[in-house]
């Protein structure tokens, strides 16, 4: 579903790469924890998978097509692929629910016969039955999140992005929003989430990659947020340094 | 792809830049209306060539008893020198360029004298004697006169042959510098016509960056996002080249029929045919400048 070989991205006037000869393999139908420290590299994994940018070495392979070789005509239709959702939530504020998930269909050239049946269905799906015509200024943190996810997911994606979409929830909504990706993840779409809410990490028990200055610390299947396996000692002195350097 | 969408996007992205939308209006409709003036006088330049050339002539002067400048030694030319110049002018070599020709004598050019130079003084001590005999020498086309002027002007009892064209000269080239000004105030119009409409294409865009940011992220192909922008400049200049057009019109209507052709008769002029050809083409221009310039204002909105 994703694959990356010995990715490298190198970001212009900064000497250390973003990732360093990434290589990793997702799925289909997994759902994945990206953790790290701010400046991990889990943004530009993120960004790479969507081809927002192009990676300064290695090959990217997502949902069987080699993005290098994806003329910039065809990315637009590439990204149909692919659901994203942020953590603060990019609605447009003029607009209502409805127009809002609607307005993501409607700009790839879908019929409005189609709007109408998507758009209901996916809002009930996220559990905004009556809010349609709300705006987003009206709705709380985590409602305002479920509009997100549904115009991330209402185009059925074989794969949804989550760039800590808990992050500027409380821990109870925080719950309400991983039961709704979940959910999304049970009926086949994978899902990759970069967060730093430890306490989803530990509950759900998924598959966890954890990034360190562009390198996999350690990937594990059903881990929490802390590594159970013993750390080895200078990874843990080393990873601490590259924190300060960060901040 | 949806047009009504599109439209909608458009005639949003209008009035939310209103201000910048009209002065784009202005700038086009300034500009292309000096671009249309401008042809307009080259056409105008035109006209009066073909007509002022048609009534251009070559005229061979003779030689009379005081001149001694070219073949003139101080004689008159005789009437063999005379004969050969018609003769040579008649010739198989010449009578193709010479679509017709007559003789102007002394007593002629006198007369003729007389009734040009009325009121100078000049008239009073001018004799028949001093004035040449003269061919005059309308040609099948007017710019061969140097023909006329490489085979005669060696002969015998001429003193010279003047091609009346350069008489003209002086005057088309006053209006070929008018003309010219007004080219380059409206490629320097035009330049500011398409920074403007960049510019304002590029603060459209802003002020819907974050619908340009959800277009991209859900796959919007860059067609469907460049349309809007693009038609936005468009119809912005399309407006402007309007009024240009309509200003060139009566430019013509009521200053070139209405005043020049009444008081300057006798003098041709360009009609409502010229700006018929004229108009649409200033109207092609503006669009085609205000469609390349959003094109290129919203690229880097596109970039992937």
């Amino acid at each position: 579903m994703i694959r990356f070989d010995e990715v490298t991205k190198v970001y212009a006037g900064n000497p250390r790469p973003a990732l360093n000869a990434l290589t990793l393999e997702i799925l289909k139908g997994e759902f994945v924890f990206l953790v790290g420290a701010s400046g991990s590299g889990k943004s530009s994994f993120l960004r790479l998978v969507l081809k927002e940018e192009k990676p300064s070495k290695g090959q990217i392979h997502v949902l069987g097509q080699r993005l290098g070789q994806l003329s910039s005509r065809k990315v637009p239709y590439f990204r149909r692929n692919l659901g994203v959702v942020f953590q603060d939530f990019r609605l447009l504020p003029q607009k209502n629910v409805f127009d809002n998930v609607a307005f993501s269909l409607q700009v790839i050239g879908k019929s409005k016969g189609f709007i109408q049946e998507a758009v209901p269905d996916v809002l009930k799906m996220v559990g905004l039955v009556g809010k349609a015509n709300r705006l987003p200024h009206e709705l709380s943190g985590g409602e305002q999140q479920r509009v997100a996810i549904a115009r991330a997911i209402v185009n059925k994606p074989a794969i949804l992005l989550a760039d800590e979409p808990t992050g500027n929830l409380d821990p109870s909504t925080s719950a309400g929003i991983m039961t709704l990706l979940e959910r999304i993840n049970a009926s086949g779409t994978t899902v990759i989430m970069a967060t730093h809410d430890a306490g989803i990490v530990d509950q759900m028990q998924r598959r966890v990659i954890e990034l360190s200055a562009g390198n996999v610390l350690r990937d594990e299947r059903r881990a929490g947020y802390q590594t159970q396996a013993v750390p080895i000692q200078a990874i843990g002195v080393e990873d601490l340094s590259t924190r300060g350097a960060d901040a | 792809m949806r047009l009504g969408l599109v439209l909608g996007e458009v005639g949003s992205g209008l009035r939310r830049n209103a201000s910048m939308v009209v002065s784009v209006v202005l700038v086009t409709f300034i500009s292309l209306t000096f671009v249309g003036t401008a042809a307009l006088l080259q056409l105008q330049i035109n006209q009066m060539k073909g007509y002022w050339y048609d009534k251009a002539q070559v005229a061979v002067y003779l030689c009379t008893d005081t001149d001694t400048t070219g073949n003139c030694t101080g004689a008159k030319a005789t009437t063999e020198q005379r004969d050969a110049v018609e003769q040579q002018l008649q010739s198989p070599v010449l009578a193709p360029y010479v679509d017709r020709e007559y003789f102007e004598t002394q007593d002629e050019a006198y007369d003729r004298f007389q009734q040009q130079f009325a009121d100078s003084p000049a008239t009073e001590f001018v004799q028949p004697a001093y004035l040449n005999e003269t061919f005059w020498v309308n040609l099948v086309d007017p710019t061969q006169a140097a023909v006329l002027q490489e085979s005669l002007s060696s002969l015998a009892g001429v003193q010279s042959v003047v091609d009346q064209r350069g008489y003209l000269d002086p005057i088309f080239n006053v209006l070929n510098a008018a003309s010219y000004t007004a080219i380059g105030i409206a490629v320097l119009m035009l330049i500011a016509a398409v920074l403007l409409i960049a510019t304002t294409i590029r603060l459209s865009a802003f002020s819907r960056r974050r619908e340009l940011g959800i277009m991209r992220l859900v796959g919007a192909s860059n067609s469907f996002i460049q349309t809007p922008f693009i038609l936005e400049g468009v119809v912005a200049a399309l407006v402007g080249s309007v009024l240009a057009g309509g200003a060139i019109l009566a430019v013509v209507h009521f200053f070139v029929r209405g005043y020049l052709t009444v008081n300057f008769q006798g003098t041709p002029f360009i009609g409502m045919g010229e700006a018929a050809i004229v108009v649409p083409l200033v109207v092609l221009v503006g669009i085609v400048l205000a469609a390349l310039s959003a094109n290129v204002a919203i690229r880097r909105y596109l970039k992937v």
